[in-house]
């Protein structure tokens, strides 16, 4: 589904620039429930925009479901984003002035579907997500588990290929994390790609395979056997 | 063309819809902006407009380029005349003024009673008499100073003068005066200092300007200058010069022409008299020109500035949805996705502004129109902004917005999805 060879980023930091991603190689599987581990300025991150097309590599190749992405116009990453990729932020990111069934209809949005099948399609994911009671409500009527989950909701959605998180249990409470990774793991179990990126290692060890990065590069790729978040529950 | 299509698309206005319903104080307060603009605007204009056709109703009854002569007492002694010598004007200067002042499109010599001193005569009718104005009149007055006549009734015209008929149109407030409410006064007769005179016509009054009045009688020049033994003299002329005339010059060589034909001192600024309707008219027609101008020129300086509130404000509000617009953008939104959006919201604003402010102005406006109505010393009538103005407006709204919201749009398609989403 992904294949990353060697892969550079560094940052131009004033007259000085920061080699973030040294050379970075690595593949996912479809399927696969992938934890990428490393302490700050490691590189994650980084190297999650970079999968996420939120910016670019300066070396390296980066094959998507068997597209290469490169030289990428701002349209034209936005077009695969959209495709490709379905996002879930640590700050949740969803929009405050719409609903939680605009929200999770607004990837539907860009794909130009028609607003009746975009409406009843976010639904479907609301109550994926169980919220569909909540479709109506503004975030700000949400608690964080349920924001997050909205937020997921929505990047199902789109019906992406890859789901990316980036810390999705940043801001929750232990009790409520442990939800979200129960919801990540059951969409990854319906067959969905999922790259988590997280420092928090019981999170990481409810994924199926754990990437180190320390200092932009892979310290260690190692598939490690599941906790099940429900046993947390 | 995709733009165009954005603008059709009912999910785009629901886009924008929601943007700019759930950031209500900012909406409200931008087309405030503009809406002030369009109001102003049409405002100024439209009472502007109104000051024009209320000065174009004082003067609808007599030609624009018209003046009045009359004669005075000398002031200047001359050819062995002695100073304060009274002056007559007579009918024969008629063909020296017309042979010497090319520029003179009519001229209508005219003489009355009761109007520059003397008594006005005494009107009667069976049992009811009262004291009218009475000018003997040429039928080419009616050239200079339009009077209109009810139906079924007529000026005078060449005939009564050539008969010296005694006929009479009277005014309106004769009429009511001197016969019943539902009785026709054509045909009938009415005594004037005695004599009887036919009423051909009923004169319908019109306000504004001059001396003429609601009750005054026109009777044919020549039965006039037999009852009152007038001889030749005339009292004063009203003269109507050609359009392209310039009517200071007209004025200046009639009094020149005046001055040799009565042998008065070419320097004597006192022995003629004139009122130059002209050369007033003129300056007001520059005036309300200049205040046309004015209103314009303020109204869309405002406008323009309201715009530019509106870019102000959606470019803060494109800082304050920076994360917003980053999470449409990682979500599939493409840059010109976002600026179509930012664009059309600015051109939405403002164009429901500018409908609100034409509005809003249309309604001053006619509180103003309604306020004035029965002041009729008032030059003010019907105050309304030609179509053309509003459709310049709103074009020059749109065309502000659309590049007032350039900035705005381009700004937040130059913000990085990855930034827009870091910042916190």
């Amino acid at each position: 589904m992904i294949q990353i060879k060697n892969l550079h980023k560094s940052y131009k930091m004033g007259s000085s620039s920061l080699h973030v991603l040294k050379g970075i190689n690595f593949n996912v599987e479809e399927g696969e429930l992938v934890a990428i581990m490393g302490s700050s300025g490691s590189g994650k991150s980084t190297l999650l925009n970079i999968l996420g097309m939120l910016d670019s590599a300066d070396d390296g190749e980066y094959i998507l479901d068997q597209v290469p992405i490169k030289d990428l116009n701002e349209t034209k990453a936005a077009k695969y984003r959209n495709k490709f990729l379905g996002f879930v932020f640590q700050s949740f990111n969803l929009i405050n002035y719409k609903s939680a069934l605009e929200n999770v209809s607004l990837p539907l949005y860009y794909q130009r579907i028609p607003r009746k099948e975009r409406q009843q399609l976010a639904l479907e994911y609301l109550e994926k997500v169980g919220l569909k009671d909540w479709a109506t409500h503004l975030p700000s009527e949400l608690s964080g588990g349920q924001k997050q989950r909205v937020a997921i909701a929505r990047a199902l959605a789109s019906r992406p290929k890859v789901l990316l998180a980036d810390e999705p249990t940043g801001a929750l409470d232990s009790k409520t994390s442990y939800e979200v990774m129960d919801l990540i793991q059951k969409i990854n179990e319906e067959g969905k790609t999922i790259l988590v990126v997280t420092h928090e290692r019981d999170i990481a060890h409810m994924c199926k395979r754990i990437v180190q990065l320390k200092d932009g590069v892979i310290i260690e790729d190692k598939k490690v056997d599941q906790v099940l978040a429900s046993a947390h529950v | 063309m995709n733009s165009l299509k954005v603008l059709f698309d009912r999910d785009t206005w629901q886009e924008i819809f929601g943007s700019i319903s759930k950031n209500k104080t900012r909406t409200v307060i931008t087309v405030i902006g503009v809406l002030w603009g369009i109001f102003i605007y049409i405002a100024l204009s439209g009472a502007a407009k109104g000051l024009d056709n209320g000065f174009e109703r004082q003067f609808e009854n007599i030609a624009m380029n018209s003046m009045f002569v009359w004669a005075q007492r000398t002031s200047i002694p001359y050819e062995g005349f002695k100073i304060g010598r009274s002056v007559e004007l007579k009918l024969s200067d008629i063909e020296v003024l017309k042979k010497r002042v090319p520029e003179i499109e009519f001229i209508a010599p005219r003489n009355a009673r009761g109007v520059f001193g003397g008594s006005s005569p005494l009107v009667v009718r069976n049992n009811k008499s009262s004291n009218y104005n009475v000018y003997g009149d040429f039928p080419v007055y009616t050239k200079i100073a339009t009077k209109k006549i009810y139906e079924g009734g007529r000026f005078i015209n060449e005939e009564d003068i050539k008969y010296k008929r005694k006929v009479c149109v009277i005014g309106e407030r004769t009429q009511t005066e001197l016969f019943e409410k539902d009785e026709e006064p054509i045909g009938e007769y009415i005594r004037i200092n005695d004599i009887y005179f036919q009423v051909v016509g009923v004169h319908k009054f019109v306000p504004g300007g001059g001396f003429e009045s609601d009750g005054d009688i026109f009777i044919p020049f020549e039965t006039y200058r037999q009852i009152y033994n007038s001889g030749d003299n005339v009292q004063w002329f009203t003269i109507a010069a050609y359009d392209d005339a310039d009517v200071v010059k007209v004025e200046k060589d009639i009094k020149a022409t005046l001055k040799r034909i009565h042998r008065v001192s070419p320097e004597d600024e006192r022995a003629f008299g004139g009122f130059n309707l002209g050369e007033i008219f003129n300056k007001i027609v520059g005036f309300s020109k200049g205040m046309t101008l004015l209103s314009l020129i303020v109204g869309i300086a405002t406008i323009i500035a309201g715009v530019i509130g509106i870019g102000n404000i959606l470019l803060i509000s494109v800082k304050e949805r920076t994360k917003e617009l980053g999470v449409r953008r990682a979500l599939g939104a493409t840059p010109s996705e976002v600026r179509n959006q930012i664009i059309v919201e600015s051109v939405f604003l403002t164009v429901i502004a500018g409908i609100l402010g034409i509005i809003l102005g249309a309604f001053a406006l006619a509180g103003i129109n309604a306020a004035t109505a029965d002041l009729t010393d008032f030059p003010y009538t019907n105050p309304t902004v030609p179509i053309p103005f509003i459709l310049a407006a709103l074009f020059i709204m749109v065309f502000l917005g659309t590049l007032i919201g350039l900035i705005p749009a381009q700004r937040a398609v130059s913000i990085k999805p990855i930034d827009a989403l870091r910042e916190e």
